[in-house]
């Protein structure tokens, strides 16, 4: 515990690390000139930053221990007595109104582009919330519905001429329907088969869309998607830009609205009650198999009506979009935000979206860098950044 | 509706403010924007393009720019992905670029030309090759120094047909944009020369092995394969192929003439049939281009990369002739005005396609691409 | 079809099983223990076949006859993968050891993309021809078209690996330890069983096996780059739930059906839906067995 002990043990971390980076940071075989590039300054970088590294490292991790047990007394986080307090509730949404209605016009189109990309994100953070945050249920395929949603606009729009506000409830009908369609075979699995079994899913959604070329034009995509229509006026492309905006941010309400009520409501319960323990909750009388299709059905619904929203904001959609990888980034934006809890999922969505988007400075190293970022953040903040509270009841004698 | 008409008034009170801030900006330089791939697995394809305009900004800037202004470069990664290709194009509006240099791939450049359309920008890419970009016609703003997928499956089954003498062909792409597009037109071409389709199939691209697709190919007996997509796959189903001791002639697009394909295939790449833009090494301005890139970098150029340059010297000499940065006379100057490129002397036709470029066929010979006459 | 056909597909599944078992067995290992979805397993087999390539290539320039190449490498790469795998555990999932599940699936899917990019960074993001390390035997020539020299190694090694894994779960102190573990972390830890050091030695032996078919696989393909895990080990994945994740005989037969599923269906129906029907082979597999094909069917406590 002494300094001495730390250095030391620095050290053996900083050895450690230079020998396990050795072949790939140091060695650079040139296998046309048959040449090996020897880095040994990448070494030294290595051993150097490691040192400092494991010292802020061990530093860290104990601070979080001491930090764990003090906390647990303290109760709740900043943010979340923050979020309680009636009095900050009402000027905090104001000031948050204000800026989301100037937002637009005080930055660029990019910014407000790229905000549109983070906020459907956030109405695709907050329909996953339901299924894993409030149901309990790993879904690894939630790209699947988001698919559903932008190919039922997409596809409707082609063949029927069906406009963006038709489509937008259709879209999410449609996914909430391939939602229960997912949701009923796999109503006896749990945990992670029932993950496998989704991000199966996924896939199958997106190979259909991929190898149909009849039906969904393939790999080569749909594009000329309409913008949606503001009462038949043909808007330019900053205005339409901010319209979308508008259109997101009220979606993204609305969803906030129901979300909020559904918490507390018969099903929200129910919900929670199955996630804490299957068998107590059936034997108290929940219907386990109508309680889960319900999340299933309620948490694509959103996905739909994002996917809507996506397709008719960059006017152009393939199957690339909707990728394994998409599902595992709305996956993270749920769990780093805080599952369960709305204001965590709305930070995790925009801290995933926009980081990636700002972090382009960063150039190459961008990846890295979030790579690490996500791990971090588990480690330091496990529950998320702004970790659910549970609504309890005191019993006062 | 109150709320509403309010609304109304701001989106067009910011409309005007956006519009004035981006004219105000255009005046001191000639913001040129580069998008493309620019990370990710496909960066080998977005690079040169962007070291290929910043060579030919560097010279044009050095004898005094275009219009007597400077021009400046605004490079932008798209990644090669549709969602992303939109964010870039509308970044590269609002900073105030002018003309564009990209994208690469063919699935970006369609999700962004929309954007540049409404903007009036004109788009010039050295890599998209979907036909569709130009044949369509819905996009009067694109321009390319590439000939487009279909002249090249033409190509393939002219030679095919007429110097290979093949009757039976099996197609595989893989189930990408670029790699299915071209395998079907590959199909449309092949069955209208007269040869007969045995099996017209994807494969997954990434998958650990691909000894099935290969069997089959092999029980279908074709005398030619031909491949839509890139050269990673292609150079893993060569190899398999060569294994299993199967000899069937294999023959790909652009997407494999890569240098990469026969560094990694190796001894199994020999005796491959590509199809690739003309050769214009004896070309003299491409071994100055070439050399150039050597001067600068230290190393060979890559992908597209005289396309690239052809690219921005066209463009540049556009504004140049034109007199102005006044949308149709650019247009009309593309159109109408020669210029001397890498590529030969190009101008361009009134769907935006280049004329006097084209595709040859390539074989590999001892670990080298050479031209089929 | 004719036999012989029938047969060449039946051999290609079989191969690409193998290649899924050497990789889903780590999965399956990793899993039983600490219940959690290594999503940077993958990165493991990647970060194996690039040690493997860098340090064959560097002994050949040094002139080091082939078979010493082979040997070295090929224990080079094995050792490399377990540091990785032993550090990676030590700093991505140990501190989560009592957090909620989810957060170490996420930590997991942060390191995978660390490795990633790191691998991109420091070597290169082109794609590598890898040599074929393995020789073509004389005495197997007139078999080459049905089955390849590096198939056939493939194929053996799996079988090999797969028996030397059972005899040390069955048979050896460590292998009991990581059975008593992987029932009752807590239980074991009060017999005197130092859980941290078998979770560790478990990582260690899933990258090993990782490591293995990260160079065989390589130098049956012949080439490699940093995204090669990604695709890889979600298919491994796939094979080891569909044995049943945290059964080893239930992961190579998983495994074995899956390569089987995809060849057949390649070979008689089409390789453009190839993957889909191996998804909803899958879920008509765990709708009827939903613990996998040769999992447990777990009792459930209130």
């Amino acid at each position: 515990m002494t300094a001495k002990h730390e250095i030391r043990k620095s050290i053996i971390a900083s050895i450690w690390f230079m020998f396990l980076t050795f072949p790939i940071m140091v060695i650079k075989v040139n296998t046309v000139t048959n040449t090996i590039e020897w880095r040994w300054y990448n070494m030294a970088l290595v051993g150097i930053g490691i040192f400092f590294l494991s010292m802020l490292w061990r530093y860290l991790l104990k601070k979080k221990e001491e930090g764990g047990k003090k906390e647990k007394k303290a109760g709740l986080s900043l943010i979340q007595r923050l979020l309680q307090e009636k009095q900050f509730a009402l000027p905090g949404m104001v000031i948050i109104a204000v800026i989301t209605i100037i937002f637009p016009h005080i930055f660029s189109m990019y910014q407000t582009n790229i905000m549109i990309s983070a906020l459907i994100f956030v109405m695709l953070g907050l329909g996953l919330n339901i299924v894993i945050g409030l149901a309990g249920l790993l879904v690894l395929g939630y790209a699947a519905f988001f698919a559903v949603g932008a190919y039922a606009y997409a596809l409707l729009n082609l063949h029927y001429g069906v406009g963006f506000w038709i489509a937008l409830p259709i879209g999410g009908i449609l996914a909430a329907l391939f939602g229960i369609l997912l949701g009923y075979p796999v109503l006896r699995l749990r945990g992670d088969y029932l993950a496998i079994v989704t991000l199966g899913f996924g896939e199958i959604i997106r190979l259909v869309l991929e190898n149909w070329n009849e039906f969904s034009f393939g790999p080569s995509g749909i594009k000329n998607i309409p913008k949606p229509g503001f009462f038949g006026i043909e808007l330019s492309m900053q205005a339409t830009t901010i319209y979308i905006f508008y259109i997101v941010v009220l979606l993204v309400v609305f969803t906030i609205f129901v979300i909020n009520r559904l918490k507390n409501s018969r099903i929200g319960r129910a919900w929670t009650a199955l996630k804490d323990d299957e068998i107590a909750s059936q034997a108290m009388g929940i219907d386990k198999a109508k309680t889960k299709l319900r999340a299933f059905a309620l948490g694509s619904t959103w996905a739909g009506m994002a996917g809507v929203v996506f397709a008719a904001k960059t006017t152009f959609i393939n199957p690339a979009s909707f990728t394994l990888w998409e599902s595992v980034i709305i996956l993270c934006t749920v769990v780093l935000g805080g599952m369960g809890s709305i204001a965590g999922v709305i930070a995790g969505a925009l801290l995933l979206i926009l980081l990636p988007e700002y972090m382009r400075d960063f150039g190459e190293f961008r990846m890295i860098t979030f790579g690490a970022v996500l791990i971090l953040m588990m480690i330091f903040r496990p529950g998320g950044m702004i970790e659910d509270v549970r609504k309890t009841y005191k019993f006062e004698k | 509706m109150k709320k509403v008409g309010k609304w109304l008034a701001l989106i067009t009170v910011s409309l005007f403010t956006l519009t004035a801030v981006s004219s105000a900006m255009a005046a001191d330089t000639i913001k040129v924007g580069v998008a493309g791939a620019h990370s990710g697995d496909l960066a080998s394809y977005g690079l040169p393009t962007v070291n290929a305009a910043k060579l030919v900004v560097k010279k044009i800037n050095a004898s005094g720019g275009v219009l007597g202004k400077q021009v400046e470069l605004l490079t932008e990664d798209d990644v090669c992905k549709p969602e992303v290709a939109g964010n870039t194009a509308t970044k590269l509006v609002s900073d105030g670029a002018i003309v564009v240099i990209g994208h690469i791939c063919s699935g970006a450049t369609k999700s962004a030309l929309g954007i540049y359309k409404n903007a009036n920008i004109i788009t010039i890419s050295p890599s998209a090759t979907s036909p569709d970009l130009t044949l369509s016609g819905e996009y009067p703003n694109f321009f390319r120094t590439i000939a487009h997928d279909a002249v090249q499956a033409q190509v393939q089954a002219k030679y095919a047909v007429e110097t290979l003498k093949i009757k039976t062909v099996a197609i595989l792409h893989d189930k990408g944009d670029y790699g299915k597009g071209q395998a079907e037109l590959a199909q449309k071409y092949f069955t209208e020369a007269g040869v007969k389709v045995v099996l017209f199939e994807g494969v997954t691209p990434g998958a650990v092995d691909y000894s099935a697709i290969v069997t089959k190919v092999k029980s279908k007996k074709p005398e030619l394969i031909i491949w839509g997509g890139y050269h990673p796959e292609a150079s893993k189903i060569v190899t398999l192929m060569r294994k299993k001791k199967m000899n069937t002639i294999f023959m790909g697009g652009d997407g494999i003439k890569d240098d990469t394909f026969i560094k990694v295939a190796g001894e199994f790449a020999e005796g491959v049939y590509a199809t690739g833009p003309r050769d214009i090494s004896q070309n003299p301005l491409a071994i100055q281009a070439k050399k150039e890139h050597q001067d600068a970098y230290g190393s060979d150029p890559g992908a597209f990369y005289d396309n690239a340059y052809s690219a921005t010297l066209a463009i540049l000499n556009a504004i140049q002739k034109a007199g102005s940065t006044d949308y149709a006379a650019v247009v009309k100057a593309l159109q109408t005005e020669d210029v001397e490129t890498p590529l030969g002397k190009i101008k361009f036709d009134a769907k935006g396609d280049a004329t006097g470029i084209g595709f040859s066929v390539y074989k590999i010979e001892k670990g080298a691409f050479a031209e089929q006459k | 079809m004719d036999f012989e056909y029938f047969t060449q597909l039946f051999f290609g599944g079989l191969t690409r099983g193998s290649i899924y078992a050497l990789i889903a067995l780590g999965y399956t290992m990793v899993y039983g223990i600490i219940e959690l979805i290594n999503f940077a397993h993958g990165e493991i087999y990647m970060i194996g076949a690039f040690t493997g390539l860098i340090i064959s290539s560097v002994l050949t320039m040094m002139g080091m006859p082939t078979l010493a190449v082979i040997i070295l490498a090929g224990m080079a790469a094995i050792i490399y993968s377990c540091a990785y795998g032993y550090t990676m555990e030590k700093i991505a999932y140990k501190p989560l050891r009592n957090a909620p599940r989810l957060s170490a699936l996420i930590s997991a899917i942060g390191m995978s993309l660390f490795l990633q990019n790191y691998v991109l960074l420091a070597q290169t993001s082109d794609f590598l021809p890898f040599p074929s390390l393995v020789p073509e035997f004389k005495f197997w020539e007139p078999y080459s078209h049905i089955l390849t020299t590096p198939e056939l190694m493939i194929l053996s090694t799996t079988v090999f690996v797969m028996i030397l894994l059972t005899f040390l779960i069955k048979f050896t102190k460590i292998g009991k330890a990581m059975r008593a573990t992987s029932q009752d972390k807590i239980m074991a830890s009060l017999l005197g069983i130092n859980v941290d050091q078998v979770i560790s030695a478990t990582f260690v032996v899933g990258s090993a096996t990782a490591a293995i078919g990260g160079i065989l696989i390589a130098s049956h393909i012949g080439q490699i780059n940093f995204y090669m895990g990604f695709i890889a080990g979600i298919k491994a994945f796939v094979a080891a739930v569909l044995g049943g994740i945290g059964s080893i005989p239930g992961a190579v037969l998983g495994s074995f059906v899956l390569g089987w599923t995809e060849s057949f269906f390649t070979g008689y129906i089409s390789s453009d839906y190839e993957d889909v029907f191996a998804f909803i082979f899958l879920v008509v597999i765990l709708i009827f067995r939903p613990s996998g094909i040769l999992g447990r069917s777990q009792t459930q406590k209130v």
